[in-house]
């Protein structure tokens, strides 16, 4: 008898119906349509605005000026490049061979009278000393130094970055430490030696396009003093003061065309208004012993206005994502709907997993031109603004705007995930921004001791949000690497991988809960 | 596949109470079957489990031989009315069942098909949170239809319904009947499907206590019973009595006399010289069948709760 129907043509019941009535579902509410928009637009505009109120100015002498762009390194990131260098031009293949005595320096202590200056003997960790071939002595260019350091031996360090570590130890009179560095062709090659006949290869460095001629010699440098104390009201306070370090050199040895006169250098001597330098290194030398001083660093730059800056107005439009993600489902409890579409679609798992990923695709979609929007534009209006925003790769942009839109599809996936769990919305609302949205304001405000703030965007889905940092950590270089500062624990992907996690697990408690329990 | 409902031995215990007990009955295409009870008789809950919305503690439900939640889809294989108000207050009708006809890898002109078919075109663009319970109801038979399904399942479908929708919804059901479909609706008032059942599965605390046609019904309450009229109504019992009937005043008038043959009735009567005006055949209302069949169920839930 049944076989007299003419049925209408059904699709192959295949998961992409699935997706097609969630899609419609969700594009048929206005409310949630428009929500979405909204959450897009607070994000641009509010990132807009921030940024409009961000303004940086330098002075040069008695003048305002526009602050000069950062100085860039070979690899294109902002680098410190200061440094006091005795160097002589070096055409062709060659090499520097010298026996480094001593290490010595002064750093600068908080003040104990207030206005006196509190000067104590002494290096600080990533104080630097040695030998240097360098492309040119203009900030920024590439070159390979092999180098005694303040508490961490001897390193072999290139282009700013990269950094291998030599024998560790400090350095005497009684105990000298033998650096070599050789150049063939653009491979510079790094020794070192306790007694001047035994060297060890620390490692090789090839300077792609280093010229004929370059620059070799010796050089000192030393970065401020790093101090981070709890604040008043909690979180922590970062301080840099004044150092400096000296390198004695003897036994000098240079191999090759390298014939010119030995020439001074402060590379990148910060000039105070008045025209004078402010805390220049020197250099002297009797009887074939070189003392060099320096101030500064040759590391790249870890601090400054980074360009995802203006994308911290995202939270505002995170929440309203989180409550349009959660009334997606809740309302279906709500209204009775959620019979309906389990009599669609009676498979529990990929009916949710289907509402899941019509969400998560919908806000990637909303989020992706506005995170792109509120980078470029924001990141425009910050440089227009005299900041000198710290460049990154175009991969790097790429992922921190990509990364931010996966942010907002995850959190809202999350947030979806909590409302299928809870089937209540204000409760589904709240739990997800105490997951996704305070753990981060708690952790980047000063609110928290450093550890407990990573510790909080080590394990709460709020980790997602390392996927914006632009600017890496660098094991070489000391800095204040706190959530506060902009530095998170995780990686950008291992921190994505977090939120993804949670949902995976309360999307699962959720779909467990939709099997055992009555719809 | 075949246009059947087949439940058997469906249990289920909500904490105390058992809801389904030992539920069992089979439901053939090109009828109307009613599915009455009580309310809470445990006929929603049948309903449900049968759509896999519930599930059984024991007992199996299935739709053409196969459980609901192994269809592919669905809605393609039965169509469920079971709560007319379960809509999305801001969505329009049409985006209601369009998206209902895409998870099912149907298109909007089947849509746009069932909604002619329920009257409903002119709302098609209006928000479902505007509608009377009566367009819900128009609605909810539309998103029923929408696969086109061999079977359908409607609780309590003329709930709400003003007159003119209950005859819409009858001729309906009919109709659907006539197309060969296995149609089952739910209704706690019998008189709401007088004209419409062809077959009654009568339920009562979870279990069925009638299964059976309406005419079967019918002469199974009425039987033996015959109804006499006379002026002489106690005499008329007491010469009754003694040959053997049972008797019981209805009327002023009236006595339904049982386990006495009509004819036997009359003879008995005359022999005795008692006057009488008439003498038929007794035939209950589906009613007063189907009140007799659930009045221990009635009894028991009031004094249960």
């Amino acid at each position: 008898m049944s076989a007299a129907f003419s049925r209408p043509r059904a699709g192959g019941g295949g998961f992409g119906q699935l997706l097609r009535a969630e899609w419609i579902k969700f594009k048929s509410v206005r409310g949630w349509v428009a929500a979405m928009a909204a959450a897009a637009l607070v994000a641009v505009l509010l990132g807009v605005l921030s940024a409009s109120g961000d303004h940086a100015s330098c002075s040069s002498g008695p003048v305002e000026v526009a602050c000069p762009p950062p100085v860039v390194g070979p690899g294109g990131e902002a680098v410190d490049d200061k440094f006091y260098f005795v160097h002589r031009p070096l055409a062709g293949d060659g090499g520097i061979t010298v026996r480094l005595t001593s290490m010595t320096g002064q750093i600068r202590k908080p003040d104990v009278t207030p206005g006196q200056r509190n000067v104590v003997a002494g290096v600080v960790p990533w104080a630097k000393a040695g030998v240097m071939i360098k492309e040119s002595v203009e900030q920024g260019s590439a070159y390979a130094a092999v180098m005694m350091t303040g508490e961490h031996g001897v390193r072999m360090q290139h282009n700013f970055t990269h950094d291998v570590a030599g024998r560790p130890g400090g350095v005497s009179r009684e105990s000298p430490r033998w650096l070599r560095l050789t150049r063939s062709g653009d491979i510079l090659t790094g020794y070192e030696s306790a007694d001047g006949t035994t060297w060890t290869q620390i490692g090789t460095a090839t300077l792609a396009g280093l010229p004929q001629t370059v620059q070799i010699g010796m050089f000192a440098t030393s970065p401020g003093d790093l101090t981070v104390t709890r604040g008043d009201v909690g979180g922590s306070v970062a301080a840099v003061r004044f150092t400096e370090a000296t390198g004695e050199f003897d036994q000098v040895d240079l191999q090759g065309d390298a014939s010119g006169a030995w020439r001074d250098d402060d590379i990148g001597v910060t000039v105070a208004p008045d025209g004078s330098e402010h805390h220049p290194g020197r250099a002297g030398q009797s009887g074939g012993v070189f003392s060099v001083t320096g101030v500064g660093d040759i590391a790249p730059t870890i601090e400054g206005p980074t360009p995802e800056r203006p994308l911290s107005s995202a939270l505002t439009g995170l929440i309203l994502v989180i409550v349009v993600a959660v009334m997606f489902i809740t309302a279906e409890y709500r209204h009775g709907l959620i019979r309906t579409t389990l009599l669609a679609g009676p498979r529990r798992g990929r009916t949710l997993a289907a509402k899941a990923l019509v969400l998560g695709v919908v806000t990637f979609a909303v989020a992706l031109p506005a995170t792109a929007i509120t980078f470029t534009v924001g990141g425009r209006i910050l440089r227009d603004n005299g900041n000198a925003v710290l460049p990154v790769s175009l991969l790097t942009q790429v992922r921190v705007v990509v990364g931010m839109a996966a942010l907002f599809a995850l959190a809202g996936v999350l947030a979806l995930a909590l409302g299928a769990l809870l089937r209540r919305s204000v409760a589904a609302v709240v739990t997800a921004i105490a997951l996704i949205v305070v753990p981060h304001v708690i952790a980047t405000t000063s609110v928290l001791p450093d550890s407990a703030a990573q510790w909080l965007l080590r394990l709460t889905p709020a980790a997602g949000f390392a996927v914006r940092q632009s600017i890496p950590q660098y094991a070489h270089v000391l800095g204040h690497y706190a959530p506060i500062a902009g530095f998170y624990p995780l990686s950008p992907w291992a921190g994505l991988a977090v939120p993804a996690g949670y949902i995976a697990l309360i999307l699962g408690l959720a779909v467990l809960r939709l099997r055992r329990r009555d719809a | 596949m075949r246009a059947t409902i087949e439940v058997s031995g469906l249990r289920k215990r909500f904490g105390p109470t058992l809801a389904l007990d030992d539920m069992t009955f089979t439901v053939l295409p090109g009828q109307v079957t009613g599915f009455v009870g009580p309310n809470g008789a445990g006929k929603s809950t049948t309903m449900r489990v049968i759509l896999g919305l519930d599930a059984a503690d024991e007992g199996r439900a299935l739709i053409g031989g196969r459980p609901y939640t192994s269809l592919r889809n669905p809605l393609t294989h039965v169509g469920a009315l079971l709560d007319a108000g379960a809509l999305q207050p801001s969505r329009t009708a049409r985006n209601h069942l369009l998206w209902l006809a895409h998870s099912q890898g149907l298109d909007g002109r089947r849509v746009d098909e069932v909604l002619r078919q329920v009257g409903m075109q002119s709302a098609a663009r209006r928000r479902a949170g505007g509608f009377s319970l009566g367009m819900r109801q128009r609605l909810g038979v539309a998103a029923a239809l929408l696969g086109d399904p061999p079977v359908l399942m409607l609780d309590e479908p003329v709930n709400g319904l003003d007159p003119e929708g209950v005859v819409w919804m009858r001729g309906l059901l009919r109709s659907l009947a006539g197309e060969g479909r296995a149609v089952l609706v739910s209704s706690h008032l019998m008189s709401e499907l007088e004209d419409t059942a062809d077959h009654l599965v009568v339920v009562g605390k979870g279990r069925v206590i009638a299964d059976t046609s309406v005419a079967d019904l019918i002469t199974t309450a009425s039987r033996g019973q015959v109804t006499l009229r006379t002026t002489a109504r106690s005499e008329a019992m007491s010469v009754l009595g003694h040959a053997g009937a049972t008797t019981a005043v209805t009327d002023r008038d009236t006595i339904v006399v049982s386990r006495l043959p009509s004819e036997r009735i009359v003879a008995v009567l005359t022999a005795n010289g008692v006057p009488f005006s008439e003498v038929a055949t007794h035939r209950v209302t589906l009613e007063q069948a189907y009140l007799d069949l659930t009045a221990d169920a009635v009894e028991y839930r009031g004094t249960a709760r």
